[in-house]
């Protein structure tokens, strides 16, 4: 059998093996925005932001120009990035913390600016790095070493939606919400991170992606029932669809 | 010949940062800046330059660390309890090794204070402030003039040891207005070969602060050091008036300086021999020529617009070899002329 040339990584990914742990998503967004620099041809004008969260080492597995920001901050570093040098494709990648709670007025001012970046936000249900905390996006009753008696929306509030909350802004111009929960929402997600970079190419302006993602770690599950976890049950809450299109609403 | 202009301390510093080719500017409203921030918002895109009205501090000194690791010269500005927000950032810079000027106007603490000048910064500027190892370049002026030349220094320094430098100045003379002479505009160099800018015929540039081996940390660390250890070899600046002759020496910066400087001349005119070492940078601190000073002196007398912060670096350098004395006022008040010249002719009498 020969290697078909899909078959072969992408030249935007480095051949590093990555710290993540087994049956985590990052590994397959990393690939899905690499795969996207490569189709795109932008390797070398494209410049990524990482967060603080599991994913502040993307830089060690993205084979272009990279800047780690602080803590939620991500999206006011990508936007100092593009207003600096607006030639270049600037994305932001982000958890559910970073994104979500600590960050939260980045992220919506961002969105509100219309800021020229794609924003992939990766959206497990739970902190991954500091060890199983309950994020902003944690289920409601899940378990967490934070909510160790399950979410109580009484107290915690419920799991926010930024899709939804993002989609009350007049400036982005593309926000879906996608899952990797088998190889039919890889592919989603795959045409999704490549239509907000594609956006960035042609200047539309701001993107928002949220994956929602595996975290069998911390999702207390296998690998397999995480997916069954992100497929079912987080979409029950997270409705994985187009919100915005071309800059219009669209209708769920 | 230079234009001679009359302008306020904010905006001075405004127009000098366009002219030694800031790029691209973020701030947040906060009185006592407010004018600087309003004149880069009306004068930076006429000049091809970039102005973003930030959702906050933190925002803003974020967006710097953006466009500074882009390799653009970034600069964003605020008062006191504003600069406690960007204190995160300027350590991510510090540690990121990104160059960045950041102005603090200060006003009266603690907490919110209140919006009259104040030195009661001196502490966070100048021992570093946000978490870390680290240290800034603090450069103190104490006119528009001082305002807008150091401003130039700012930038350059902050280029050339790839670090953030703040200007410590206050809500006295970010406000008031004075005669000055505008410089010329330079065009800096752009020779960043650690900026991100694409990896297009190069190996890709990483920006970051997080180094998870201890190894690589503690290398980091000792780089920075050494490199703080130059700067203290380097870049100390001082203004000294009478000090050759003095028996009492009054150490001040900023607008406790003018107020000494007044006092100065009133007290020489009757008589007291008196001299005056104010630096222009708080860090690195002038401690080698404070230390010579103190073993000539009789006295020195610290004027500060602090509870007694500046006079403990002041300390420190005089090594025990003579009295350091405390002249002071807090919560806003501006040290007065008579009070200084009261507090010498009193030293005297006895």
């Amino acid at each position: 059998m020969t290697l078909t040339p899909h078959s072969r990584p992408p030249e935007a990914l480095t051949e590093k093996p990555t710290h993540y742990c087994p049956g985590c998503g990052h590994g397959i967004a990393h690939k899905l925005i690499a795969e996207a620099v490569d189709k795109l041809d932008i390797r070398g004008r494209v410049i990524g932001t990482a967060p603080v969260g599991c994913s502040v080492l993307a830089y060690f597995y993205m084979n272009f120009d990279v800047v780690e920001a602080a803590h939620g901050r991500t999206p006011a570093v990508a936007t100092g990035i593009k207003r600096a040098a607006p030639d270049k494709i600037v994305f932001a990648y982000q958890g559910d913390g970073d994104l979500a709670a600590i960050g939260t007025a980045e992220t919506i001012h961002a969105a509100n600016r219309g800021e020229h970046i794609a924003v992939f936000f990766i959206n497990n249900a739970v902190y991954g790095m500091t060890g199983g905390q309950m994020a902003p996006t944690t289920m409601e009753g899940q378990r967490t070493s934070t909510s160790p008696d399950g979410r109580d929306v009484e107290t915690m509030g419920p799991p926010i939606r930024m899709c939804e909350l993002l989609n009350t802004l007049d400036r982005p111009y593309y926000i879906e919400r996608v899952a990797i929960d088998g190889a039919a929402g890889v592919r989603k997600a795959r045409k999704a991170v490549h239509t907000a970079m594609q956006c960035q190419v042609e200047g539309k302006g701001y993107c928002f992606v949220e994956i929602l993602s595996p975290c069998p770690t911390y999702q207390r599950l296998s690998p397999v029932d995480a997916l069954g976890f992100v497929g079912e049950n987080m979409k029950s809450v997270f409705p994985t669809r187009v919100f915005r299109k071309n800059g219009e609403v669209v209708d769920a | 010949m230079a234009e001679r202009v009359l302008m306020n301390g904010n905006t001075a510093l405004g127009e000098a940062a366009i002219r030694a080719g800031c790029d691209c500017y973020f701030g947040y409203p906060i009185t006592p800046q407010n004018e600087l921030t309003s004149y880069m918002a009306t004068y930076m895109p006429p000049n091809g330059r970039v102005f973003v009205q930030a959702e906050s501090e933190l925002a803003a000194i974020n967006m710097v660390y953006g466009a500074s690791a882009a390799g653009k010269r970034a600069m964003t500005s605020s008062s006191s309890p504003g600069i406690s927000l960007k204190q995160e950032g300027i350590s991510t810079l510090a540690g990121a090794e990104l160059p960045a000027v950041i102005v603090n106007v200060q006003r009266g603490g603690p907490g919110l204070g209140n919006i009259a000048p104040a030195q009661a910064d001196y502490f966070q500027a100048v021992k570093g402030g946000g978490h870390g190892d680290y240290r800034q370049i603090v450069l103190a002026p104490d006119s528009v003039q001082e305002m807008h030349d150091l401003t130039f220094d700012a930038f350059d320094l902050a280029d050339a040891y790839r670090g953030p430098v703040m200007i410590l100045t206050d809500g006295r003379l970010g406000q008031m207005m004075e005669p000055f002479e505008l410089r010329p505009a330079v065009t800096p160099g752009t020779d960043k070969p650690w900026a991100v800018t694409g990896a297009a015929e190069r190996d890709p540039n990483l920006v970051r602060s997080l180094y998870l081996v201890v190894e690589e940390l503690e290398q980091l660390n000792l780089r920075l050091q050494a490199k703080y250890r130059e700067i203290e070899s380097r870049e100390v600046r001082v203004e000294e008036r009478m000090t050759d002759d003095c028996d009492i020496l009054l150490v001040a910066y900023g607008s406790s300086a003018r107020a000494c400087k007044g006092a100065l001349n009133e007290a020489r005119a009757k008589g007291y021999k008196v001299g005056l070492l104010r630096p222009l940078t708080l860090w690195p601190f002038p401690s080698a020529r404070i230390r010579e000073l103190a073993a000539k002196v009789k006295t020195i007398i610290v004027v500060e617009m602090s509870a007694g912060q500046f006079i403990e670096d002041v300390q420190l350098a005089a090594e025990f070899q003579t009295e350091v004395l405390l002249e002071n006022r807090l919560g806003g008040f501006v040290p007065e002329q008579r009070d200084i010249l009261k507090r010498v002719e009193g030293l005297s009498k006895c």
